[in-house]
């Protein structure tokens, strides 16, 4: 059980307030119908899936709704940061969009 | 009886307060303070079981939470409590206990008999033995009644249990002597402590020390003023009886707070919880939680009247109990000297072998001035004895390897007591994630000081192998500056004189088996872990059995498990393990330290979580209504929604029946309120739609509903519901009962994480509205009895209208759908004029015999009609396509929906796949057991291909015969004239035993043509 700042209420929480939304940044091609299978396959099914940091979205069920993105690290809960949609693709983008 | 008391007055049981207890029936003396455990051995009492594999008797090992042997069961009935550890059950008047093992009686135990027989019981025994799976049920029936732990109540517990939240700045674990003292310097600072123990008064090991001088006061003084000034603190919190049981994520400590448990029965209150479960988050924990003495491993360490050394000291000094007249101690190490000393000056006599052929000299010397006969070099190679110890054989130890030099002389003694150096309570501190290290010099996993400072995790004390008292308290102070430096605050205390009375320390002798002259096995059994029966024999096995990790080694022998969590047992286990390997202690590492660390109530994870506040209850505005009409009601979610209403003389299947034939033949109502309700808004919601759902929203004009189908974006189908054009930038969606809260978070998903470009704002809107839904032929003259502002005419409000009007005075939205087929008007209405309208419309109904009907009656009234319920006849590997829905999807949209792309999938569009159909079965009264699945030959003789399962199965009253829906496997050709005429439309339904025939058909049963629902 962790603690989650949500960025758009500006509160640390319990993490049961919140709901867990995947990996975040996944790309849905623009378009799919011409996308071939592969490239539909991989946005379907293949997740990052590190040990390690890794950026996913939350959504703060309980409260504002609005979903956010976190940086944690899947092997020991550590938490870089919380951020709205718009200003964690920055930050992402910034560091090169690495898992 | 002989009294095995020494009333001293530094004992924490108050000689002047005598209670009596029962143990296995018969009546005791004890004082308060005691616990079971100190009470029964000041009566004598040494045998309380028997062990788990063997049947070998079986006393008190320890003094607190690492006993192994002493499981007893706690009074009676929906109170009782199985598997309490002696050690740590306190003593109050009247108290009943019972032993938990030993079958069928203590002093004739079946498994003692295994015994002699024990050569053939190895490490892995059950997994060697009964291999047979057939048998294994009656095996483990008689197993698990001779392994004799205790029963658990049959009854429901009367208990209440509570939890409580805390956010602190500060939690401290363990009120020994550097708990304390981190406590009063934080305290002092001002920050937000809190203080806990599991034990029923704060001290540790001092309760156990009292002649230990700090600063030149006496410890007891010294605790006196510490806890004073504490309590005087407001922002400190002083938790006894406090269990830490679990370190989680950031901070969170989990504690247990005994609250009740040490009363009398009498005396226990009814409104109050009897444990509180505290949720701690703490921007800081220091873990001061000690360390426990492990025994040293060696022939016959389990008989009764073998104990720890520390237990020992503690039953004497803390409980006033002399477990024994005649000790015999051996020792590893320094820390027996004080306890051996204060039995010898209590009037015992003390054989203390040191295993070390040179003692420290200081030690030696006051243990040789309280009359102790120190033996150096020596161990003990056996105990002697049966349900009692009367002798120790000693052994001259080499002065290097662990061999023995010469047999040694046999001691006669009523009881052994073991010291093989201490063991760091380390588990707190690793179950986030901390490993502990191997300390060499120490012979020790400790946690490291600073611990994990950047988690905001510090240790003092022993669980940092600090086991020197002065050396203790100047950690503490330097852990406790840290803490504050962490914090941007300064400690401001004067120079305190911290010394202490103990002589330098020297180091411990690096054993953990004493030996006994013979090859592992041959000798007397020499036990690692008491509570499962692990001896160092079964280790040498298993490692000769090529087992190399600890875990599987663990996991072989079974060391470590039980409710003690080899407390004692682990690190001879790990070291003993590492010997046999040639592998150095480190290497073999330790095992995982989960929570829990001591056993927690179930009823205190529950805490209101249980029975009516297990979780919210959602009532419509309708249901006092319904109470009134005798509905029997069934959870939806967490609905409550009416099922069928009983009338006198009715059973369930009556009720439905007349409920259908209702709807079915004049008018029926239903409450309809629970559907899932999002309101919709913005100038792009037509696009949103579009774009959500499989269906086209762009030509839908105000006024009008449409039933969609929601994909997800694997093609399958995740939910549906009709959704109503209010006007060109607001719809109203409706979702199934269970699917509200995951649609409105799923819209959300899509409109804010892809897009936001979208000008679109929803909102749930479920519980603003009521809905009846008025179903049946005679529904439209209802209608019109209570609303005269909307035009009912067919012609002026067709099928899938809505219209806004007034119902029984009340503004409402009234919309011509159908979940039955049936001509048929759902009214929504502001939530609180629900009862008012709902008694409008029966009233105007009554005269055509409206009757209101339940989810079951829904149930049969849609499955006549072949509408699915999504969960049900779809289980998420369902397209449209699949459902024969295809008229829901509109493929030529320009925006490629959610899911589409997947449809042209190599695998969803396959032939070939399971298909939604209808059944029939030959015997027309047979109604298909849900779930059954369909075969396409009568003959069970294996392999027998599975072509798919029935989804929803109900007795029609209006066909009067049995109906089922059905995924089957190309299920849509097997119905169509070519499967007919092929004849792959029979096929077979087989449950429980008994296989049907069946005819694949259409799914839906009655009026194919929807002439009833646009009459």
């Amino acid at each position: 059980m962790f603690v989650l700042f949500c960025p758009h209420c500006r509160e640390k929480r319990e993490e049961e307030e919140f709901g867990y939304g995947g990996e975040a940044f996944r790309v849905r091609p623009v378009a799919p119908e011409t996308a071939d299978d592969e490239t539909w396959g991989d946005y379907l099914f293949m997740r990052k899936n590190p040990k390690g940091w890794h950026w996913e979205l939350w959504t703060h069920t309980t409260g504002c709704r609005k979903f956010f993105v976190v940086k944690r690290n899947t092997a020991t809960n550590a938490i870089a940061g919380s951020w709205t949609l718009a200003e964690g693709r920055n930050v992402y983008d910034a560091e090169g969009g690495a898992g | 009886m002989t009294d095995f008391r020494i009333r001293h007055p530094n004992a924490r049981v108050d000689f002047r307060r005598p209670l009596s207890f029962s143990f296995d029936g018969q009546v005791y003396p004890g004082y308060a303070g005691d616990t079971l455990a100190s009470a029964l051995l000041g009566n004598g009492v040494r045998m309380l079981g028997r062990s788990f594999k063997y049947g070998r008797p079986r006393g008190i090992v320890g003094a607190g939470p690492e006993e192994p042997n002493a499981l007893v069961q706690i009074e009676a009935g929906p109170l009782t409590i199985p598997n309490l550890k002696a050690t740590q059950v306190e003593l109050y008047e009247g108290l009943i206990a019972r032993r938990t093992s030993g079958w069928p009686t203590l002093a004739f135990d079946l498994k003692s008999f295994c015994g002699p027989l024990s050569r053939f019981m190895p490490a892995g025994f059950y997994y060697k033995t009964f291999q047979n799976q057939k048998l294994w049920p009656y095996f483990e029936t008689i197993i698990r009644q001779a392994a004799g732990y205790g029963s658990a109540p049959e009854e429901a517990d009367p208990e209440t249990y509570d939890h409580r939240h805390r956010h602190v700045q500060v939690v401290i674990v363990g009120g020994g002597a550097c708990g304390l003292f981190a406590a009063l310097d934080l305290g002092r600072s001002g920050l937000n402590v809190v203080l806990l123990d599991e034990q029923n008064e704060m001290g540790g090991w001092l309760l156990s020390s009292p002649h230990t001088s700090i600063g030149g006061e006496s410890a007891e003084a010294w605790l006196r003023a510490i806890l004073a000034e504490l309590q005087s603190l407001p922002n400190v919190a002083v938790l006894t009886r406090t269990s830490a049981f679990a370190l989680h994520d950031m901070n969170l400590l989990l504690a247990v707070e005994q609250l009740q448990d040490h009363r009398p029965l009498a005396e226990r209150s009814e409104s109050k919880p009897r444990q509180r479960l505290h949720r701690i988050r703490a921007d800081r924990i220091i873990l001061a939680t000690g360390a426990i003495e492990r025994p040293l491993v060696f022939g016959n360490n389990d008989l009764p009247g073998v104990l720890t050394a520390s237990a020992l000291t503690t039953y004497l000094n803390r409980y006033g109990v002399a477990v024994g007249k005649r000790v015999v101690l051996q020792t590893s190490n320094d820390h027996v000297y004080q306890g051996a000393c204060d039995l010898a000056r209590m009037g015992c006599s003390v054989v203390l072998a040191d295993t070390r052929s040179r003692p420290n000299t200081v030690w030696e010397q006051r243990a040789h001035s309280a009359g102790v006969d120190v033996r150096p070099g020596y161990g003990i190679a056996a105990a002697h004895g049966g349900r009692t110890t009367h002798a120790a054989r000693l052994a001259k130890l080499d002065g290097e390897q662990n061999t023995v030099l010469a047999p040694g002389p046999l001691i006669e003694c009523d009881v052994v007591g073991s010291s093989g150096g201490l063991s760091p309570t380390v588990h707190l501190y690793c179950h986030d994630g901390g490993r502990p290290l191997w300390d060499e010099s120490r012979l020790a996993f400790v946690a490291p000081e600073m611990g994990r400072a950047e988690a905001g995790i510090f240790c003092t004390g022993a669980v940092t192998g600090t086991f020197g008292l002065q050396a203790g308290l100047e950690q503490a102070q330097r852990v406790t500056d840290a803490v504050l430096a962490s914090l941007q605050k300064s400690a401001t205390r004067k120079a305190r004189n911290l010394e202490t009375d103990e002589p330098d320390s020297i180091p411990a002798r690096r054993i953990f088996r004493v030996p006994d002259g013979k090859p592992e096995g041959h000798g007397k059994k020499a036990f690692v872990d008491f509570q499962n029966d692990v001896t160092a024999a079964d280790i040498h096995l298993a490692v000769r059995e090529n087992y190399r990790s600890i875990e599987h080694i663990k996991r072989y022998t079974a060391l470590g498990f039980g409710t003690d969590q080899g407390k004692l047992s682990n690190v001879n286990g790990f070291a003993i393990a590492a010997d046999a390997m040639g592998k150095s202690i480190p290497e073999v590492g330790t095992t995982t330290y989960r929570p829990a660390y001591s056993p927690v109530t179930f009823g205190t994870l529950a805490g209101a979580h249980e029975g009516d506040t297990f979780e919210p209850r959602r009532y419509t505005a309708m249901h006092a209504a319904h109470v009134k009409r005798d509905a029997v009601f069934e959870n939806v979610g967490q609905w409550l929604r009416p099922q069928y209403f009983l009338r006198p003389g009715e059973d369930r299947d009556a009720a439905v029946r007349r409920e259908c034939l209702a709807a079915r033949r004049t008018v029926g109502i239903m409450d309809a309120s629970t559907l899932g309700k999002i309101d919709i808004q913005g100038k792009d919601v037509r696009e949103f739609l579009n774009r959500i759902y499989a269906n086209a929203w762009t030509q839908l004009a105000p006024g009008k509903c449409r039933y969609g189908l929601m994909l997800d974006e694997n093609g399958m189908v995740m939910d549906d519901g009709v959704t109503a054009c209010i006007s060109d930038r607001h719809f109203l969606m409706t979702t199934t009962t269970g699917g509200a809260a995951r649609v409105l978070t799923w819209l959300e998903n899509w409109h804010q994480t892809e897009w936001p470009d979208l000008d679109v704002y929803m909102t749930s809107v479920t519980d603003h509205w009521a809905t009846a839904a008025v179903v049946g032929p005679k529904s439209r003259e209802v209608l019109a009895k209570v609303c005269s502002d909307i035009d009912f005419a067919p012609s002026a409000f067709k099928f899938m209208d809505w219209r806004e009007g007034t119902v029984a005075d009340v503004p409402a939205r009234v919309f011509r759908i159908s979940f039955s087929g049936e001509l048929a008007f759902e009214i929504n209405v502001d939530a609180s004029y629900g009862p008012h309208v709902w008694e409008a419309l029966l009233e105007a109904g009554a005269e055509f015999g409206i009757m209101p009907y339940g989810t079951d009656a829904m149930h049969v009234l849609r499955a006549e009609k072949g509408f699915i319920i999504v969960g049900q006849d779809t289980d998420g590997s369902m397209t449209p396509f699949d459902l024969d829905m295809a008229w829901a999807v509109a493929m030529k949209k320009p925006f490629s929906f959610i899911g589409k792309r997947s449809l042209a999938r190599s695998d969803t569009s396959a032939p070939n796949r399971k298909q939604l159909v209808g059944l029939l079965t030959e015997d027309p009264t047979v109604v298909l057991a849900e779930g059954a699945q369909i075969i396409e030959q009568s003959d069970l003789e294996p392999p027998v291909p599975m072509l798919g399962h029935v989804t929803s199965s109900y007795f029609s009253p209006e066909l009067n015969r049995s109906i089922a829906m059905a995924v089957v496997r190309d299920g849509i050709q097997r119905r169509s004239e070519e499967g007919r005429k092929l004849g792959r439309d029979a096929v077979f339904a087989y449950a429980d035993g008994k296989t049907h025939k069946v005819k694949v058909v259409s799914p839906v049963f009655v009026d194919p043509e929807g002439a009833r629902q646009n009459a």
